[in-house]
């Protein structure tokens, strides 16, 4: 397979955006149904251009504006915006201040290099399978509660093309909430609070809400092979100190001979959760079992960006935009199996235009190209690449929604007596 | 509403329909009133209403909210003003129909800026405050549906099932007993100061809300709902005021509340008449005697910080000092809150008094409510604070110079409103600005 080249995007994209992007599906997902008029038409998008020129609200009428726009464009970049008042290719033309943010899905972003304190197997940009577990983690943890606490129905979570993963919740609710309640939502996910001047970012107390409960539920099941083998958070002197440093003074005596006389970070972490439950040490009321749940959520626990968030109009990358420094596609993760996504096998956009120049030489499709329209071509052509299953997966988000909206429909008239 | 030119018998519904317009004894004031009333009765009630607002503004300054002196002064108040609070035994139609008819012509008088807004939601929501915290339970449910929330309780099986949760959930359940305690459930989304910062349990998009926790929702959403209302009225105000029958009325309501101005000559109305004559026998003299006009004829200078913080504290019927020395903590504590300081900055001040560095609390308080980090000057004196805050909020501009030697205050510029009129005055003596602010007190028996 060949290695994604930064410098072939212009060649590589302008076959992507011809025969790969999946314009139906992402026409019917921001289309809704087209139940509520312009809907589509009052979107922003925002391209990123070569040599970094940024151009802003963008707004199509149509599906097929949209991919005439795109193939000409050749955008590096694909964000989505919100749905405003008016057109946002025409805002300038609006009186000032009736050019109004009025919808959006709401947005997570969880990126990898807000980790960097604790993980020690890479940094900044970098990821490896050793810390991807901190993605499944977070995944695992919002999702649970957006759906539980929140009832939030429709969740899909996005491969960001390099260090993290994105979620859009696209219940038609949540897409009407205010930028306050949306802060809210995040203030209530967040646990970790602190930045580089902070040592201990978690406090906690014995009695514990269901949320955070919950949460470190998640966390133990993944807590051993994770922390405790792959990161090895107690391996040596270096590293145990940075956990002392998370716990009262009183014990840190006691927590270090142990640590010495023992032979892996399993077994001082075991040795760290009996030390702070002895009734002894108990007398100091700072200490207890949540010190425990405390460096598990420090070290484990998902960080969410409340900028991205909070505000209706910020503008997110789109799920199937190319990530210009890695050519991976931005690819809607399986949920169901969440455990098993590997960042490094999601296709890069040289893979897959390789894979359509293997399914194009073959004799049986050159017939077809004759017979069929291009977009109906379009169709299978993706089907034959590695991106297939990706667009299973949002194809089958799709039908959850019609779903949903269907049985919203049929509710409304029957209140109405409309047969 | 319609107002008639000539006085019309009040309309006598049989009991049942009376009943139906008024279902409980307080209300969100979601509806204006439909009926016709005369002048005389919009005169009245407004006037009642006013006079409960002031008092409850008044008990709130001399007493902590909810505890049992407040809330039985504010009983007795409402009770003498013929205001609907409880049910009784006997007819509560006319009471309520009253209450609901008052706040709408205030409303009128107190939508027109920014300033009479926020002092008429304020007074409005702690009369509701009180009159949920005397709402007996089973009236709550009823009087919850009535709104426009959607608050529902749950049935003893789900609370059982969710035991568990919602006690470790609610700070306001520890040490309460289960049993006892209601709990509703409502969207996430209408309790949001409980669920951002999680105490509350949430499940499927629904909070559940004890009781406790159910007025601090209430007060909100009245907040907010009030202050559109507000707004919405303030445009349409124009068509009102061109009513020549109302409008001296509702520009002497609003100038109750912020006190006359005294440095226009304006008509403030028919009632101001007699209250010139009272004030010229009560206070002109004392006034005059501390410009330098009468007796002595020895222009006093102000108090500086020190004298006024170690020297002559105040007792019963004064109302000078300094309010970081002279206030009780709790009452002080509570006036920050109404002035939206932030709690970390109220925290920083409470401590500062304790450490009797009353100064230091007055500029540190001044930093808050002028945000600035830093002040930038050593406050010693009441004046300097004025000279200061004038600088800022002018932008540097003329400062009014009304430091040490006070005059009698110059007529302003015809924009500004009473509100200045009474800040010009806090640069003289301090004894003496509290004596003026008594003239409120004076009138409102």
């Amino acid at each position: 397979m060949e290695a994604f080249d930064p410098a072939e995007l212009p060649e590589l994209l302008k076959l992507y955006y011809r025969r790969l992007f999946p314009y139906a599906p992402y026409y019917r997902w921001l289309n809704y149904g087209g139940v509520t008029k312009n809907y589509f038409q009052h979107r922003e998008f925002s391209f990123t251009l070569k040599d970094d020129i940024y151009i802003r609200y963008q707004s199509f009428s149509n599906q097929s504006e949209l991919e005439k726009e795109m193939q000409k464009m050749n955008p590096y970049k694909i964000d989505i915006g919100a749905v405003y008042s008016h057109r946002p290719s025409q805002h300038s033309t609006v009186k000032l201040g009736a050019f109004q943010a009025q919808e959006k899905e709401l947005v997570f972003d969880i990126d990898m290099t807000d980790y960097d304190d604790v993980r020690r197997c890479c940094s900044s940009a970098d990821i490896c399978s050793k810390c991807w577990t901190l993605m499944t983690m977070a995944i695992r943890i919002i999702d649970r509660a957006l759906k539980e606490d929140f009832g939030f129905k429709h969740r899909l979570w996005v491969y960001s093309g390099r260090r993290g993963v994105h979620c859009w919740v696209c219940d038609e609710s949540v897409r009407k909430l205010s930028s306050a309640v949306r802060s809210g939502i995040v203030e209530y996910l967040s646990l970790v609070k602190g930045g580089q001047d902070v040592k201990k970012k978690v406090h906690l107390s014995e009695k514990l809400h269901p949320f955070v409960r919950k949460s470190i539920n998640i966390i133990r099941k993944y807590f051993e092979d994770y922390a405790l083998i792959g990161q090895d958070i107690l391996e040596n002197k270096e590293n145990w100190d940075k956990i002392l440093a998370l716990v009262p003074e009183t014990i840190h005596d006691e927590l270090q001979r142990g640590f010495q006389r023992l032979h892996s970070s399993s077994q001082r972490w075991e040795y760290l959760r009996k030390v702070i439950s002895t009734p002894q040490n108990m007398k100091n009321d700072k200490c207890g079992p949540w010190l425990e749940w405390e460096i598990m959520v420090q070290y484990c626990f998902p960080r969410l960006d409340i900028n991205v968030s909070k505000g209706i109009n910020h503008l997110l990358k789109s799920p199937f935009s190319v990530h210009p420094k890695t050519g991976r596609i931005s690819v809607p993760i399986d949920f169901q199996k969440v455990d098993q996504f590997n960042p490094f096998t999601v296709p890069t956009i040289s893979a897959i235009c390789q894979e359509l120049d293997v399914v194009s030489t073959n004799d049986k499709d050159k017939q077809e190209h004759e017979a069929e329209s291009e977009s109906k071509h379009r169709v299978r052509d993706y089907k034959k690449t590695s991106l297939a299953p990706y667009v299973k997966v949002f194809e089958q988000f799709l039908e959850n929604l019609d779903k949903s909206r269907k049985g919203e429909l049929l509710k409304k008239s029957d209140l109405q007596k409309d047969f | 509403m319609q107002f008639s030119g000539r006085i019309r018998k009040k309309l006598r519904l049989a009991g049942d329909q009376r009943n139906a317009c008024y279902p409980h004894s307080l209300q969100f004031y979601l509806q204006p009133p439909s009926e016709n009333i005369s002048l005389i009765e919009f005169e009245n009630l407004a006037v009642d209403r006013l006079k409960l607002l002031k008092t409850i503004e008044n008990l709130g300054v001399s007493y902590v909210k909810g505890t049992e002196q407040y809330q039985s002064k504010l009983e007795a108040e409402i009770r003498k003003l013929k205001f609907s609070y409880r049910e009784n035994l006997e007819d509560e139609y006319e009471p309520r129909r009253r209450d609901h008819i008052s706040h709408f012509i205030l409303r009128l008088a107190y939508c027109q800026s920014e300033d009479l807004r926020r002092w008429f939601i304020q007074q409005e929501m702690d009369l509701l405050r009180f009159r949920f915290s005397i709402l007996p339970k089973d009236k709550v449910q009823n009087f919850l549906k009535d709104s426009h929330l959607h608050f529902e309780a749950i049935s003893d099986e789900e609370k059982t099932l969710r035991e568990q949760d919602i006690m470790a959930s609610s700070p306001s359940l520890s040490g309460v007993k289960w049993e006892s305690e209601s709990v509703y459930k409502i969207p996430f989304a209408d309790a949001l100061d409980l669920f951002r910062g999680r105490k509350v349990y949430l499940e499927d998009g629904l909070a559940y809300v004890p009781l406790k926790d159910i007025v601090a929702i209430i007060l909100n959403e009245f907040r907010a709902t009030l202050s559109k209302a507000l707004a919405l009225t303030a445009r349409s105000l124009p068509a009102v005021q061109s009513d020549e029958r109302l409008q001296p009325l509702l520009n002497h309501l609003s100038h109750s509340y912020t006190g006359q101005d005294y440095s226009t000559q304006k008509n403030p109305g028919k009632i101001s008449l007699d209250q010139i004559d009272s004030f010229d026998k009560g206070y002109s003299y004392n006034i005059r005697h501390s410009f330098g006009k009468e007796g002595k004829r020895t222009d006093y200078t102000p108090f500086s910080c020190m004298k006024i913080i170690l020297t002559n504290p105040p007792s019963q019927g004064d109302y000078h000092g300094c309010p970081f020395r002279h206030s009780d903590t709790d009452l002080l504590k509570q006036k920050m809150q109404s002035y939206k300081i932030p709690a970390s900055g109220i925290n920083q001040i409470l401590d500062l008094v304790k450490g009797t560095h009353y100064q230091v609390a007055c500029q540190k308080y001044f930093e808050m409510t002028h945000n600035v980090d830093d002040c930038g000057f050593s406050l010693n004196h009441p004046n300097q604070f004025f000279v200061e805050s004038q600088r800022i909020l002018t932008g540097g501009k003329d400062i009014k110079k009304e430091s040490s030697q006070p005059e009698t205050p110059q007529p302003k510029p015809s924009v500004q409103k009473s509100r200045d009129a009474s800040a010009a005055l806090a640069s003289l003596n301090s004894s003496l600005e509290m004596e003026l602010e008594g003239l409120e007190e004076y009138f409102s028996t």
